[in-house]
C-alpha cells in the first residue's frame, strides 16, 4: 500500500497530477463517470483510494457523480468528481445544491471544446462562464486554473482547502493539454503540505444553527452521526437550516452565500506577476494559455514593448480591484484564451474603459500562439 | 425545540414526538393525503429497530413526499429531483455504518430519477428505499407520471393517459433488488413490519406504498377519497412471494400486495471492502 503522499519527482500527467493532489489533501471519495479527457483522473483515483482506505465509485452517470460525492461530504468525508464539458452540463443543478446547501467538495473540469459534443480530444476553455454562472440562481464559486501538471498538484490541494475553509464547492479548471501532456511534478514532504478541514461545531447541540456564520462569515459543519440532526434541503433557508419561504429569509441567505466569499477575497484570490513591474501592455491569462502569454511576453519585450502578464491562478471570484488598478497605469489589456471572449469581457468591465481591452482567442482545439499575441501587439501599440 | 412551551406541555407527547422537528408542524400536507401515513409508519419503524437514531440518515428529492426529510429529526437531506438515490449512495459508501433512508415519491424515483434506481439495484447498494406512488405529480398540480394508469386524467392528458406505467416491483426485482414489497396506507401494520425488516436487510430494499392524492388524482379521476380508501381495502389481495410478473397495478383485476422478494447477495460496500482488500465494514 502506497502512502497517501508520494514524496519525490515524478513524471506524469496533469490528470494523474489532480488525483495525486486530492490523495494528498486527504480526499477520501471520488465519485465519477468516464469522459474524455479527464477519464484518468477517475482511473487513477480507483487505483489510489483503496491505498488510503478511500472509496471510488463510477456511478450511472454524472448527474449522479456530483450527487454521491455532496451525500459522501456530509458524512465528513473530503470528496471529488473530475469531468469534462458534456458531463459538466449535467452536474450544473446539483453544482448550485452545493453551492445552497454550504457543501465542501472539488470538481475538477478537464476542458475540451464545446458546444456540445464539440472537439471531445482537445482542448479549450469555453467553460469559464458555465462556471460562473452555470447553475440558476445567483451565488459565489471559486474556480482555479492550472497551467501544469504540477499546478493540477497544488491546485487540487488549494482546492480542497478552500472549499473545506468556505464550505463551498471549488473548481479546478485544467484543459485536454494541461490533463494529458506528462511533465515533472514534484510532490513535497508530507509535513511540507498544509491541509484545512471544515469547521466542526462545539457547544450545545440543542442550540446549534446549521448556517449561523462564524468568525470568517462561514458556518461549523456537522457529519451525520455527530447528533445534530441537522436539515439540509436545496430550499431557500433560515439559518437553522430549515425551509422559509420568504423575501427576507432569501435576502439573508444570499447575503450569507455572497459574503462569506466576497468579505474574503484577499484570502481567496491568487495571481502571478511576470514581468509587471514597468509593463504598460498587459496580457491576463489562466490555466494552459499562461503559456502563451509568458512567451508574448518575452518576445513583445524583444521588440522593444514593456510588456508584462498577469495570470489569474484564482479565475472566480475575479480580481476586479487589481484588474482596475492596473487598467489606470497601463496602455491596454490583453486577454488571452482558449474562446471567443469570456473572461475578455469581465476584463473590458473591470478596465473600466480607463484603458482599452483586447481579446486573442480561438474557437478552440489548440493551443493559441504567441505570435497572435505579438501580431495584435504591433498592430495596436 | 418548540416556540410555545407552555402550550405544548398542556398536549400529550405523541409517541414519536422524538422523531419529528415538532417546531417543522403544521406539515404541508393536505387533508386526506396518504404522506403522512407512509411518514408515520417508517418513523415507528425506525423505533422499532431500537437502533441508536444517530446511525439513521434520511435522504428525499423534490415533490410532495420529499417533504418527509424536512419532518424527520434526524440528519436529514432534502436534494434536488430524482438524485436522492445517489446523493444516499454517496452517504452509504463513504459510511457504511449508516442506515440510510431514501424516502420519495413515485415521480422523483421513477421518472426523472429512474435511472439511478435500477443502478442503485443492481449494484445492491445497502439502502432502504420507500415509494409513496399517488400515480401523480401531486406538487405541481397533478401531471401525468410514470406510474399513472392507462386512460387516467390529468392536468397534462386530459383525453386519458395513452402510455401505460411502470410495474414498480417487477422493475426492482429485476434490476436486482434484495428486498421487495408493496403495501398501501391502509395496511399500515404490515406497512410498517415490512419497513422495519427492510432496514434490517442488508442490500437494496425497496417498499411501494400507494397512497392516495385526492387532490390532483383523485379528484381528476371521480375518486372520492374514501373511495381510493376502497379499492385499497377490496381490490387488494396479500400474497407474499407472488411472482413480480404479476404486480401490475390494475384494481379491476385485483393488485397484489406483500413481499415478491426477500434474497441474500453481496452489498454494494461489502463488495468494494472485499474486491479493494480493505477491512470489511461491521454491519
Ligand atoms: S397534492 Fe396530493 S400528494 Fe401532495 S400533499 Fe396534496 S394530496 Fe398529498
Amino acid at each position: 500500500m502506497k502512502p497517501a503522499v508520494l514524496t519525490g519527482e515524478h513524471y506524469i500527467t496533469g490528470d494523474v497530477a489532480c488525483a495525486e493532489g486530492a490523495i494528498a489533501a486527504g480526499c477520501k471519495f471520488f465519485g465519477a463517470y468516464p469522459i474524455t479527457p479527464a477519464t484518468e483522473v477517475a482511473e487513477h483515483m480507483a487505483e489510489r483510494l483503496p491505498d488510503v482506505n478511500g472509496t471510488f465509485i463510477q456511478m450511472e452517470d454524472e448527474i449522479a457523480a456530483i450527487a454521491s460525492i455532496l451525500g459522501a461530504a456530509w458524512t465528513g468525508t473530503k470528496s471529488m468528481t473530475a469531468t469534462s464539458g458534456p458531463g459538466f452540463s449535467l452536474m450544473m443543478e446539483n453544482l448550485g445544491l452545493g453551492v445552497c446547501t454550504e457543501t465542501p467538495c472539488v470538481i475538477i473540469n478537464v476542458q475540451r471544446t464545446g458546444p456540445s459534443t464539440g472537439l471531445p480530444t482537445l482542448t479549450g476553455q469555453g467553460d469559464m462562464m458555465q462556471a460562473r454562472w452555470g447553475s440558476h440562481g445567483d451565488y459565489e464559486i471559486i474556480a482555479l486554473a492550472p497551467a501544469s501538471p504540477q499546478d493540477c498538484f497544488y491546485h487540487t490541494i488549494l482546492a480542497f482547502n478552500l472549499s473545506e475553509k468556505y464550505r463551498v464547492p471549488v473548481l479546478v479548471m485544467a484543459d485536454e493539454i494541461v490533463g494529458h501532456m506528462s511533465e515533472k511534478v514534484i510532490i513535497p514532504d508530507a509535513s511540507k503540505i498544509k491541509l484545512i478541514d471544515r469547521p466542526k461545531p462545539r457547544g450545545r447541540k440543542d442550540r446549534f444553527k446549521l448556517y449561523e456564520p462564524g468568525p470568517n462569515g462561514v458556518a461549523p459543519m456537522p457529519a451525520i452521526g455527530d447528533g445534530y440532526n441537522v436539515h439540509v434541503t436545496g430550499l431557500t433557508h433560515d439559518e437553522r437550516g430549515y425551509p422559509a419561504m420568504s423575501v427576507e429569509a432569501q435576502e439573508q441567505m444570499m447575503t450569507n452565500l455572497k459574503g462569506k466569499i466576497r468579505n474574503n477575497l484577499d484570502d481567496i484570490i491568487e495571481t502571478e506577476e511576470y514581468k509587471m513591474d514597468d509593463a504598460d501592455i498587459v496580457i491576463v491569462s489562466y490555466g494552459i494559455s499562461v503559456r502563451t502569454g509568458l512567451t508574448a511576453v518575452d518576445e513583445a519585450r524583444k521588440l522593444g514593448y514593456k510588456a508584462g502578464l498577469l495570470r489569474l491562478v484564482t479565475v472566480w471570484p475575479f480580481p476586479e480591484q487589481m484588474i482596475k488598478d492596473i487598467a489606470e497605469r497601463v496602455r491596454g489589456l490583453i486577454t488571452v484564451e482558449i474562446n471567443l471572449g469570456q473572461v475578455h469581457y469581465e476584463v473590458e468591465r473591470c478596465a473600466g474603459g480607463k484603458a482599452p481591452a483586447y481579446l486573442v482567442g480561438s474557437a478552440g482545439g489548440k493551443i493559441i500562439h504567441p505570435d497572435k499575441v505579438i501580431e495584435l501587439i504591433k498592430e495596436t501599440f | 425545540m418548540t416556540k410555545n412551551p407552555k402550550k405544548y406541555n398542556k398536549q400529550p407527547v405523541h409517541p414519536l414526538d422524538d422523531l419529528i422537528r415538532t417546531d417543522r408542524i403544521p406539515h404541508i400536507w393536505c387533508s386526506g393525503c396518504g404522506i403522512g401515513t407512509v411518514f408515520s409508519s417508517c418513523l415507528k419503524a425506525i423505533k422499532a429497530t431500537e437502533i441508536p437514531y444517530n446511525r439513521f440518515t434520511m435522504v428525499s428529492g423534490i415533490g410532495c413526499s420529499a417533504r418527509g426529510a424536512g419532518y424527520v429529526n434526524l440528519d436529514s437531506f432534502h436534494t434536488t429531483h430524482g438524485r436522492a438515490i445517489p446523493f444516499a449512495s454517496g452517504i452509504k459508501m463513504a459510511n457504511p455504518d449508516l442506515k440510510v433512508i431514501v424516502f420519495s415519491g413515485d415521480g422523483d424515483l421513477f421518472a426523472i430519477g429512474g435511472n439511478h434506481f435500477i443502478h442503485a439495484a443492481r449494484r445492491n447498494m445497502d439502502i432502504t428505499v420507500v415509494c409513496v406512488n399517488n400515480l401523480t405529480y401531486g406538487m405541481t398540480g397533478g401531471q401525468v407520471a410514470a406510474t399513472t394508469p392507462n386512460n387516467a386524467n390529468t392536468t397534462t392528458t386530459p383525453f386519458g393517459n395513452p402510455d401505460s406505467p411502470f410495474n414498480l416491483p417487477l422493475m426492482a426485482y429485476a434490476s436486482g433488488a434484495s428486498y421487495v414489497a408493496r403495501w398501501t396506507i391502509l395496511h399500515t401494520r404490515d406497512l410498517t413490519d415490512s419497513i422495519n425488516e427492510a432496514i434490517n436487510k442488508k442490500g437494496f430494499s425497496f417498499i411501494e406504498v400507494l397512497s392516495p392524492c385526492p387532490i390532483n388524482y383523485g379528484r381528476r379521476n371521480k375518486e372520492k377519497p374514501l373511495d381510493t380508501l376502497k379499492l385499497y381495502q377490496d381490490n387488494t389481495i396479500i400474497k407474499n412471494g407472488a411472482d413480480p410478473v404479476t404486480a401490475d397495478i390494475d384494481f379491476n383485476r385485483g393488485v397484489i400486495l406483500g413481499k415478491f422478494v426477500d434474497t441474500e447477495r453481496n452489498t454494494c460496500d461489502d463488495m468494494y471492502a472485499s474486491t479493494c482488500h480493505r477491512p470489511c465494514s461491521d454491519d
